[in-house]
Parts: C-alpha cells; structure tokens; sequence
C-alpha cells in the first residue's frame, strides 16, 4: 500500500479535515488530534498492514517557536511486508498529558510507553503496567521536561554514604 | 648458627607482603574504561607481572574493586553492596574521569564521584586512562598497603565517618540552576526563570 492509498483510506475513513499531514524527503507524517490517535492508529494497523510500531517518542516543545502544545507524541510505524513507514503525531498538554496506550494493538508499546512516561510524565490510559522502566522507582520528577534543570534537583547526591567503618 | 640464617621482621610487614602482591581486582566495569581494564589485563601489559591478574566475578573472593566507568543514581546501591559483600581486608581503585568526578557527565542521574558514596583509595585520572596508568595505580596502592598495612587491619577500622561529601569545586547553586536548551532559536542556555528574548 502506497502512502497516496493510505492517505486517501484515512480521509474517507476519518473525514478530509480530521488530520494533517507533512512530509520531509520520503518521510510522510500524519498529525492527528488526540482524542482520535487510537482509532487512527488502529485503523492503520487493521487496513493499512503496519504491523510494527518501530518506535515511539515524545517532544517538549515548551518555550519552541511557535508552539501551541506543551508535548508532541510520535509513534513511527513499519510495514514490514512492504517496507512502508509512516508517522503518526500528536499533541497533549499540561496538566493532565494523557492518551489511550496501543499495548492492545502492537505489544511493543509496553516499553515504549513506559519510557515516554518515565521522561514525561505523559500518562497511557489501558497500559498493563505504567512503571518507571530507566529512572529509580523512587524518583518523582520527569527530567527530559524542558522545565526540569540539566543538574537535576539535588537527587545524585541524595543517595547513603557508606565509609571504611561500615564495611 | 650463621647470621645470614634468619632475619627479623614484622608480622604486618609479613601480612602486606602477601597481600600486595596477590590483589585480586573485582572489576567494577561500567563503561569504556572497563575496555582498558581488559587490555591492562591481556598479554601486551600484563598485570600478572603485580600479582594483580587474578580477576573475579564474584565479590566475595576479590580485595580490590576497580570501579571503571560512569556510575548513575540506580547502580549506587548495587556497587555499595558488591562492596559490601568483599570480604577485609579490602580497596578501591576509581578509575577514570567519571568513577572520580562525573566526567563530562554533568547530568541529573550521573553520580558526580564514587567518593562520595564509598571509600576510595587510589584515583586513576584520565578519559579513559592508559592501561599503564592503571598498572601504576596498583604499583602506588602496593606501596600504600606495605607502608600502611597490619596485620589485622586495624588501620580500617581507625577510620572514622567522614563529614559529608565536600561540595564539588563547579556546584551549582539552586538559584543558578540552567535549563537546556533554553532557546531554541539562538541554542542557548537559560537560567531558570528567565524569558527568552
């Protein structure tokens, strides 16, 4: 399936004004809203045959030019009996940055939405098991948020001192 | 009987006899230093020349942890209990940039030096360092354990707790804090609080 086929599937499906799209060299972005990511993403993977979420990320786009939304979600998928890839974008914001997981389509989100939850704080409705996966379980801040200092707040020191007394 | 016979030394001279020249590294290995670790451990430097080729995996036959590499907030209590559960007497070798200072890893999850979490007694400088430095850390930890060493290691136990980590010569007040990138436009770093032009 071409991304011409798969644009114009997305428009009868969802309606011609439901999405956006861009495009950079052979790299064809689809922005959609995020009440509708979901079924969009669902109906990719049910027609369109994206059978792999190859990665997915999250952008603060806090004090970029012209921003109108505090965080950008990005999901890539592949194809991989055609080798087609798309992009899948979309925007959520403080203070209650959450969407609907894709663990029930593609099993890769369980990790993938971890992380984006451990560095943003963006919240997975559905996800089986939304836990830190990089940073230590007690910490409570998320430091890739623009907002959050480049030295963190103090917790690198904030670990027990063992001496030569103790062992 | 001969004078030449018998000569009269000290147990502890004795003891750190033995122990100098058959340390056992636990190789502490958590980034590129650990690969100079292993090419001071292979045949071109050959740390056997030492006493120090014996490397073990398990904690609890080495006496001298060679912590090679960056070390993040959630490997501080892993490294604290591989510590522990070396049995005395024991040492500890930071090497490298990051083991002794944070390194260039100036970050929010990057311990700024191993020292302030666990003894440490020999630092090795370098970004990685030669393996040659590494060879003179157990040459100059050698000399610190015969000139130093006893018998029965009391000379641990007469450490006291030290005051708190020394702050860092480059510490960042909290009023100073940067956030990065700050503005995208010109890539420059602001201090928190302050607008972009």
């Amino acid at each position: 399936m071409t991304h011409d086929e798969i644009l114009a599937g997305l428009r009868e499906r969802f309606g011609p004004d439901s999405f956006a799209t861009a495009e950079f060299r052979d790299n064809r972005r689809v922005i959609v809203p995020a009440e509708r990511v979901h079924a969009v993403l669902a109906f990719l993977k049910g027609q369109c045959g994206f059978d792999m979420l190859a990665e997915m990320t999250a952008v603060d786009y806090l004090r970029y030019p012209n921003a109108k939304d505090r965080y950008g979600v990005v999901y890539c998928l592949l194809d991989t009996r055609a080798g087609t890839r798309l992009v899948v974008k979309t925007f959520v914001n403080d203070p209650e940055p959450v969407l609907p997981s894709a663990y029930p389509l593609w099993k890769a989100a369980d990790w993938l939405e971890r992380e984006v939850y451990d560095m943003y704080g963006i919240r997975f409705d559905g996800h089986p098991d939304l836990r830190r996966i990089l940073m230590p379980e007690e910490f409570t801040a998320y430091p890739l948020r623009k907002d959050y200092p480049l030295r963190g707040k103090g917790e690198r020191h904030n670990l027990p001192v063992l001496t030569r007394a103790e062992g | 009987m001969a004078l030449r016979d018998f000569f009269v030394t000290t147990l502890d001279w004795a003891a750190s006899l033995a122990r100098k020249n058959s340390l056992w590294p636990m190789p502490f290995g958590t980034a590129c230093c650990a690969i100079e670790l292993m090419a001071a451990g292979a045949s071109r430097h050959d740390i056997a020349r030492f006493g120090a080729e014996a490397m073990r995996f398990s904690p609890r036959q080495c006496d001298l942890m060679i912590v090679a590499g960056r070390v993040v907030m959630k490997m501080v209590p892993v490294m604290q209990r591989i510590w522990l559960q070396m049995p005395e007497p024991k040492w500890c070798i930071s090497m490298g940039a990051c083991a002794s200072s944070g390194g260039v890893f100036d970050t929010y999850c990057t311990v700024q030096g191993i020292d302030r979490f666990i003894p440490v007694d020999i630092y090795i400088p370098g970004c990685p360092p030669r393996p040659e430095q590494i060879l003179q850390a157990i040459i100059d930890l050698q000399e610190r354990i015969q000139k130093g060493g006893t018998l029965t290691g009391k000379e641990f136990a007469a450490r006291t707790r030290p005051k708190n980590p020394a702050p860092l010569a480059l510490e960042v007040l909290p009023a100073d804090k940067m956030v990065a990138p700050g503005d995208f436009a010109t890539a420059t770093r602001l201090r928190e609080g302050e607008k972009s032009p």
